[in-house]
């Protein structure tokens, strides 16, 4: 009885220490479960542009407003900064923390140079009349493309936070896990991408 | 589950991602880690190298597809360029998101596999109603014609 008693009160106790440790792989796998929950986010703006991507309203439609060069370009970019991304998670794999900070700087480069054009496209449209009150196609169209740019936009935020706390800190454990983090998210975007330039820009200006 | 990811754990992320199990590899990619990460299979600059080129081609080939004119008909086009983009997607997938059947000792693959039927049922789920509201909704005019995607 007194036997039983003594193992019941020690096996807990260990038993709870044992479940203290394990951070650094729950993270990893969190955010992609994050990332998954995104990607709903994602499915239910291109379910809305798939319904509403034809509804002209009379006004100008998809293969009077779009601008594929230009599409071409911005596309060419991220997928660009998709790869100075990974250039600068080997840099980090190398414990290069020199290599890694210039390869980020030019992945925020690139991407701020696609959120520039994105925007200037923006602008042209709104300018033209072609603003997202002018009918369900540009609204869904706004909504999904905008979406994206955002989350590009906080993307390049947190690369610029990441860059200063590897310099600050070096690549530290949790800044290795930070920028494993932010690779999933980048790489996750330019996937969302590819969905957006096939889906809603080449296929928005076919006839 | 606990006792490999401890050890992993101090190895650092890097490690700990390359590893991707649990179970027994952790010990050997953990391990690994402390060096300079000679375990990350993953992250190598040809893996890189091939998703990017592979991902310049089904990217250019689309945009040659719709900027070109190649097919006459709309519907075969947009069937073309969907499957590359389909395929690009797997591509990115593999080479820079480094997914693998063993990512996460398979539960990255399993909650992607879940994710896609969720998307796959709200996609084509709302684009049959929505048909099929349009049809029944707007017998008389020709507009529910122009709605269809």
């Amino acid at each position: 009885m007194s036997e039983a008693l003594v193992s019941a009160a020690n096996e807990p106790r260990r038993f709870y220490m044992n479940r203290e440790h394990h951070p650094e792989n729950g993270t990893l796998f969190g955010f992609w479960l994050y990332l998954m929950s995104d990607c709903l986010v994602f499915a239910c703006l291109f379910g809305a542009y798939a319904v509403l991507g034809r509804s002209y309203a009379g006004g100008p439609t998809g293969g009077e407003l779009f601008d594929l060069p230009l599409v071409a370009v911005n596309t060419s970019l991220l997928l660009l900064s998709s790869i100075t991304y990974g250039f600068a998670m080997l840099e980090t794999q190398k414990g290069r923390l020199p290599g890694t900070l210039v390869w980020l700087g030019i992945t925020g480069l690139l991407g701020a140079g696609f959120i520039g054009i994105e925007l200037t496209e923006f602008a042209h449209l709104i300018h033209e009349g072609a603003g997202p009150q002018r009918s369900a196609f540009l609204s869904s169209f706004f909504t999904l493309v905008a979406t994206h740019g955002l989350h590009v936009t906080f993307g390049i935020v947190w690369l610029i936070t990441l860059m200063i706390q590897s310099a600050r800190h070096g690549l530290i454990p949790e800044n290795r896990r930070r920028l494993m983090c932010l690779s999933m998210f980048w790489h996750f975007l330019d996937v969302v991408w590819i969905g957006v330039f096939t889906f809603v820009y080449l296929m928005g200006v076919l006839p | 589950m606990s006792a490999p990811v401890q050890v992993a754990g101090h190895g650092g992320v890097a490690a700990s991602r390359g590893g991707g199990g649990h179970g027994g590899d952790g010990h050997g990619h953990g391990a690994g880690g402390h060096g300079h990460g000679a375990g990350d299979t993953h992250f190598t600059l040809r893996g890189y190298a091939t998703g990017f080129l592979a991902a310049v081609f089904l990217t250019a080939i689309p945009f040659w597809l719709v900027m070109g004119k190649t097919f006459g008909s709309s519907t075969t086009t947009a069937a073309v360029i969907l499957a590359f983009a389909a395929v690009q997607m797997v591509v990115h997938m593999i080479y820079f998101l480094h997914m693998s059947p063993k990512s996460e000792g398979g539960w990255n693959l399993l909650a992607l596999l879940f994710t896609v039927m969720l998307v796959v049922i709200a996609l084509s789920g709302s684009l049959w109603v929505m048909y099929h509201l349009n049809h029944n909704m707007m017998p008389d005019s020709m507009m529910n014609m122009h709605n269809m995607p």
